[in-house]
């Protein structure tokens, strides 16, 4: 069955935690011992209603103080298809962790209180969901009850959202009309809004064509691992373990390897339950090659005349995720890019981006927690990468601190800068 | 080295291990902390499992720690040795140096468990520190550490237990028997339907009786309750996870009813 994972953001007042709630209530996720338990814990709170952030808001800290501090995995299934949302809290210092919530998202669900209209944070969410890259975007206008139904209001404000989403880069943006409280178009569909016809949240959840979001054009296999089995009968084996992260690799292909340039012919494409015909991403297989070459963990296999750029200097946006030292020119990380381990030096801070009225600063000299610019970074040694645009696999990285081996930058590449 | 319970959940991570590195053999260790206190049938699926793969067992032996004094047991009819497994565990990452652990966490288990990194780091004294975790970001895990801490990595985190049923059936993994519906002494003890065993008996108060039964999960045999059930094979099993209203710890671990937040505080101890 396919997967589809969501990203949500967005603050109580938008309704959020009621669309997720009814969500999971209407597909029959939420287990009876559950639902109790965050009865029992609302009742304690005073609370005069069912608090279904209580599901998920796991550490003490969070249910103290009654905030969601991390971003929450909640599972739902339908006879369709099966569902990771990961919903991040949306105030702009949980910046960081829409940015972990959204890197491996196919749907980003936005929500807009019909009566405030798009306001700054829609903007924010949006924005920080089409420069991570997520395919598809949602944007649920809720309340809808309390503004009369009005089919001019919803217009109106899907009107406003596409004049502002010009300057965004989505590849597929889709407005739906809920009453999350009363379960308007979330589940079951509306009889409230007759004049509208499209499908209701899960039907669009269900139906959004995702096979389409990997890149299925150019070749990219990192080598995660080499197989030398040691055993009689696979004396002479030297597979190469990883997951296809671009393109379609078939027996026969001829390709080329990273750094070493050197070429070769695919031999064979297997796993563990068999030989394949073809593998396509994002698939886990091991590759034997025709010719005995040295290939490494980090190394590249891609095709002669379909190369990822090759370079030591690299061009990227950078979300800062460090409550320790800020981002500065001169810096140096280690740096984690597909498989691959180097070491990075920032060679220069070209602008820091605001976030909500997308202004860039260049004169900004320091990326902090949660903040966002844009980074020329030199590393010691050449990586192979794409455009974070065209493949969100080879197009991203993280930098590591060398003291505290904390991970403090999140960079999505915009290109080579050799 | 891959933390093996003999449960479902490690079954299916070990069955992942040996497929990431077949035609190769798995290139650590699996271990087992064993309190002493497990169902026979689970330690003779774990001997016969791990024979057949050809993989080097270490025990980790919470009797052991109790014989050398580094622990003190619980007593009275409410003991279980569950919270002693921590000391037993880190003391074996300790001896043997290990600087990755696999284990089958899910983050839909338990709400503390939510929240966990698939890479979490520890610390030197083993602690996971919930508010200072490492962001994780598209598949770039990071596991560099100092000397001394170690990294638990937990593949299945985002599966559900319908999940881990479906794989089992996929893949034909052989599961314990306890799994499966069987005729058993049992007493009724909070809600739960506790075996009589030599490590568990009844008090005065309970009946004793003997039902169909089977157990959703599998940990000690003084903690993991069983529940009636008719269902004997997989293919039953996943109907059965497909209609129940009650979660899986909630039906059956009597470790996680303490308190609210009784799995954050034994994970921050080092717990699995």
């Amino acid at each position: 069955m396919e997967l589809v994972r969501i990203a949500t953001t967005g603050s109580v007042d938008d309704g959020k935690s009621t669309l997720i709630g009814r969500l999971l209530h209407d597909t029959k996720q939420i287990f009876q011992d559950q639902m109790q338990a965050i009865e029992e814990a609302s009742r304690r709170r005073g609370t005069d209603y069912v608090d279904l952030a209580l599901l998920t808001d796991g550490l003490r800290a969070e249910r103290e103080q009654g905030i969601t501090i991390d971003v929450a995995y909640r599972y739902f299934a339908t006879p369709k298809r099966k569902f990771i949302l990961a919903d991040t809290p949306g105030h702009i210092q949980y910046t960081r962790n829409m940015v972990t919530g959204s890197s491996t998202a196919n749907v980003a669900l936005i929500l807009v209180d019909a009566r405030n209209g798009i306001m700054e944070q829609t903007r924010r969410h949006s924005f920080l969901a089409s420069a991570l890259g997520v395919p598809h975007l949602v944007l649920c206008i809720n309340k809808m009850d309390l503004v009369g139904w009005s089919q001019d209001r919803y217009t109106e404000l899907v009107d406003e959202f596409r004049v502002f989403a010009r300057r965004l880069d989505i590849h597929d943006l889709r407005f739906v009309p809920v009453s999350a409280l009363r379960g308007d178009n979330v589940v079951a569909r509306s009889e409230e809004m007759d004049w509208y016809h499209g499908p209701t949240v899960l039907e669009m959840l269900e139906e959004i064509h995702i096979g389409s979001d990997e890149n299925l054009i150019d070749v990219r296999f990192p080598v995660q691992y080499v197989i030398r089995p040691h055993r009689h009968e696979y004396r002479d084996f030297r597979g190469y373990a990883g997951k296809v992260a671009g393109g379609l690799m078939r027996p026969g292909d001829e390709v080329t390897v990273l750094p070493s340039g050197f070429s070769s012919r695919i031999e064979t494409i297997s796993t563990h339950d068999g030989e394949l015909e073809e593998a396509a991403p994002p698939s886990s297989v091991i590759i034997t090659l025709e010719d005995d070459i040295d290939l490494s963990r980090g190394d590249m296999i891609c095709r002669p005349h379909n190369q990822p750029h090759s370079s030591q200097d690299i061009d990227a946006m950078i979300c800062w995720m460090s409550e320790g030292p800020p981002l500065r020119t001169g810096s140096k990380y280690s740096i984690k890019h597909t498989t691959r381990w180097g070491r990075a030096l920032v060679n220069d801070l070209q602008y820091r981006l605001d976030v909500n009225t997308l202004h860039r600063d260049s004169q900004a000299t320091e990326l902090h927690l949660n903040e966002i610019g844009r980074v020329r970074i030199r590393t010691t040694t050449p990586f192979f990468f794409d455009e974070y645009r065209r493949n969100r696999e080879t197009g991203s990285f993280i930098l590591v601190d060398e003291t505290t081996n904390n991970t403090v930058g999140a960079g999505m590449i915009t290109g080579d800068a050799a | 080295m891959l933390l093996f319970s003999g449960g479902k959940d490690s079954a299916v991570v070990l069955r992942l291990a040996v497929k990431a590195f077949w035609p190769a053999r798995l290139p650590f260790p699996v271990m087992h902390v064993d309190t002493g206190h497990n169902f026979p049938e689970v330690i003779e699926f774990r001997d016969r499992t791990i024979d057949e793969l050809e993989a080097q067992l270490i025990v980790a032996s919470v009797q052991e720690a109790i014989d050398q004094g580094r622990v003190a047991e619980d007593t009275g009819p409410r003991a279980s040795r569950n919270r002693l497994q921590t000391e037993s565990l880190l003391n074996a990452i300790e001896k043997h140096r290990f600087d990755m652990v696999f284990g089958g966490a899910r983050r839909d288990e338990e709400k503390a468990r939510a929240k966990e990194r698939i890479f979490s780091f520890r610390d030197e004294f083993g602690q996971w520190d919930p508010k200072n975790q490492r962001p994780e970001v598209w598949d770039l895990y990071n596991a560099r550490i100092r000397v001394g801490e170690h990294i638990r990595a937990f593949p299945i985190s985002n599966w559900t237990e319908m999940d881990v049923w479906q794989y089992v059936y996929q893949e034909q993994i052989e599961v314990p028997s306890v799994y499966f519906s069987h005729r058993r002494k049992v007493f009724e003890r909070d809600g739960m339907l506790m075996a009589v065993s030599p490590y568990l008996r009844p008090m005065d108060s309970e009946v004793v009786l003997e039902a169909s039964v089977r157990f959703r999960t599998v940990g000690d045999m003084t903690c993991t309750g069983a529940f009636e059930s008719k269902a004997a094979t997989v293919g039953e099993i996943i109907q059965e996870v497909a209609a129940s209203r009650i979660t899986e710890r909630g039906a059956s671990r009597a470790d996680d009813r303490t308190a609210e937040a009784a799995m954050e505080d034994r994970k921050q101890e080092g717990y699995f």
